[in-house]
């Protein structure tokens, strides 16, 4: 199969999409040329840096018919448009019961690997599922990447496309013909019979690294991928964790209320796979600090398959939950 | 008051009707908001019904406005059913947003308005990207932005202005500069007096009218939808108002204002300027105003009933239309 980069997986399903419905148009602060190339200026807009006014602008043309994607980039740069992700796409549809749809997808890139520092490194998703009337998604492959932003683009509600910015060059196979990824469906990326790793984006590779190296020693490790964070299917990583008996969650992001939190608790909350816990959940996050420049302090803040092992290995040994028998 | 523009007296008449129903309306909502039945809170909008009506007076049905938190003339101005209106402050299935809006959340779509919005400037860039629609839809549509002077404050309005004139939409800015942010004087958060004054800022043209002369409302929007449609782009229209009200109907709500300007505004009300003029004019006379104050009463009373007799929302509800299908 031919392969693709994460970052031309994205614009193929976008290019693909746009020339299947006109109603489709993209705002971001600079075109994007092989967009601007394709499909002018009329549809591919260059706005001014203004990320509160261009994402209200997608809220309204949604709401008028239009099937706008607004690219703020950096995820960073999408807090200056905070009352209109929250306060407005979120709860436009609800607020006023349901009368007309707005399909809107915003796309962000996020993340750690650059060393520039802690405002462009930047895995703030948690803040966002926390909000009601958001869906969202964070790919590990140019594959997911291609299926899951093509049913986004197609999907009547405000999507959020986060894009992990160490994996925009990395190379995938992507089959040519048409696909599309529900939201909602977790992916096994490998399967193993001793632990669960539960892992997002770049951190899933690291996890496959991981795996890699824990079976010279005999360890079997399950990996797998949510790709979806709302809807996210709780149910595919219940089953792993009831086979395994062991979990390990590792991101990207901070662990204080984040997704890895958000994990532990489906896990816990779930009585068929509490009861079958062996160990104490293990998360292997960032730091939570505001991400440093100098590559000794932003390496020791992330995880990566290092610190993936020593979580596998601490829930090896670990004992589980004393039970009355 | 400005010389009646060419138009028939029916309209005319008709402008009249929509200034009483809208005053009438509030009047009820005002009562029963003290009564307990409506709930949450209530922002009235009398002493400057001759903006909204004066405004939606010169669009056609297809052309979109946004509102503010103080969206009740808007809504009426620009057509709405007032049994559905009034369903919703009462909280019941049968509101234009089936209860989950209330006062500050009406909109109705199909008839182009795009919401009360609770944010104070939350809704002029939504409101933008329908005048983008608009311009890509290319059937001469417009759209148009009520917004308070303590909006024109706020980012959202600067950065709209910068990008409507830029991409010469047809948009229509309409401050409704009522001399008070809540309860802090305009005068103490402007660097100038007018805020059409900002217009030249953007490159577009920003005209001062009495906001209580609702020909002289009607006139300078009618150019500036005319510009608009011909596609030169957004105007700015600042119209001088004052509310007669407090900033909400609480109970026990402050307000610093000055009771002798309040009364000096109620002597310049619209309603009764327009009744004048149209008697001066021959256009109405006691009976034909008693005709219309019963009708408007009838109207006002069924929607009352209609709201009274309607379910509340089953408890269930709440978790309808998170996300369209």
């Amino acid at each position: 199969m031919r392969e693709l980069t994460y970052n031309e997986a994205a614009l193929e399903a976008v290019a693909e999409e746009m020339r299947r419905d006109s109603k489709i148009f993209y705002m971001s602060t600079d075109a994007l040329p092989p967009l601007l190339n394709e499909f002018g200026p009329q549809r591919i807009k260059a706005t001014p840096i203004t990320e509160a006014a261009f994402t209200g602008i997608g809220i309204g043309a949604a709401g008028c018919g239009f099937r706008p994607i607004v690219d703020w980039r950096q995820v960073t740069f999408c807090f200056v448009a905070m009352d209109q992700i929250v306060n407005q796409a979120a709860k436009i549809h609800y607020m006023f019961g349901g009368q007309v749809t707005f399909p809107l997808l915003f796309r962000a890139a996020v993340g750690g690997g650059g060393l520039v520092a802690a405002q462009h490194s930047q895995s703030p998703y948690s803040m966002f599922m926390n909000v009601a009337g958001l869906k969202m998604f964070l790919p590990s492959t140019p594959y997911d990447m291609k299926g899951l932003l093509k049913t986004a683009i197609r999907d009547n509600n405000p999507v959020i496309s986060f894009e992990s910015s160490r994996l925009m060059g990395r190379k995938g196979p992507v089959p040519e013909e048409d696909y599309a990824i529900p939201l909602g469906q977790a992916d096994v990326k490998r399967e193993g019979r001793d632990v669960t790793v539960v892992a997002l984006a770049w951190l899933v590779h690291e996890a496959l690294a991981a795996a890699e190296a824990l079976d010279k020693e005999g360890v079997s490790v399950e990996i797998v991928d949510p790709r979806s964070l709302v809807p996210l299917d709780a149910e595919t990583i219940c089953n792993s964790v009831r086979k395994t008996g062991r979990l390990v969650i590792a991101d990207e992001a901070g662990p204080t209320a984040g997704f890895s939190a958000e994990i532990a608790a489906v896990v816990a909350e779930d009585a068929a796979t509490f009861e079958r816990l062996a160990a104490p959940v293990k998360r292997v996050c960032a730091l939570q600090v505001p991400i440093p420049y100098s590559p000794v302090l932003e390496n020791h803040v992330f995880p990566d398959r290092n610190r993936i092992i020593a979580g596998i290995r601490e829930v090896l040994d670990a004992k589980g939950p004393a039970r009355a028998v | 008051m400005s010389l009646s523009p060419n138009l028939p007296p029916d309209k005319q008449r008709e402008m009249l009707h929509q200034m009483l129903m809208i005053r009438r309306f509030e009047e009820r909502a005002s009562a029963d908001y003290l009564a307990g039945k409506i709930y949450g809170v209530v922002h009235c909008y009398i002493g400057e019904e001759a903006v909204a009506v004066g405004v939606c007076s010169t669009l056609k049905r297809d052309d979109r406005i946004i509102s503010t938190h103080r969206g009740h003339g808007h809504c009426i101005a620009k057509g709405a059913d007032l049994n559905r209106m009034m369903a919703e402050l009462y909280g019941r299935q049968t509101g234009y947003c089936k209860g989950k809006g209330g006062s500050m959340h009406i909109a109705d779509f199909d008839i182009g308005m795009l919401g009360a919005n609770g944010i104070v400037a939350g809704g002029i860039s939504i409101i933008t990207g329908a005048g983008l629609a608009a311009q890509m839809e290319g059937k001469g549509g417009v759209a148009v932005s009520f917004f308070g002077d303590g909006a024109s404050n706020a980012g959202p309005f600067h950065e709209c202005l910068n990008i409507a004139a830029a991409w010469k939409l047809p948009m229509i800015y309409v401050c409704e500069n009522n001399m008070y942010a809540a309860q802090t004087a305009a005068a103490v958060t402007h660097s100038l007096s007018d805020v059409a004054a900002r217009a030249v800022g953007y490159g577009i043209p920003g005209v001062v009218v009495d906001g209580n002369d609702i020909f002289a409302v009607y006139q300078a929007t009618n150019r500036a939808v005319e510009r608009a449609r011909a596609g030169e782009g957004p105007t700015l229209i600042e119209c001088k108002t004052y509310r007669w009200r407090a900033h909400t109907e609480r109970r026990g709500q402050p307000d610093p204002r000055d009771p002798a300007e309040i009364e000096a505004w109620k002597g310049r009300d619209p309603i009764t300027r327009l009744e004048r003029q149209l008697r001066d004019q021959g256009h109405l006379d006691d009976a034909g105003l008693r005709r219309m104050e019963a009708d408007v009463m009838r109207v006002l009373e069924a929607a009352v009933t209609f709201a009274e007799a309607s379910p509340f929302p089953l408890p269930e509800q709440a978790t309808d239309d998170v996300f369209a299908a």
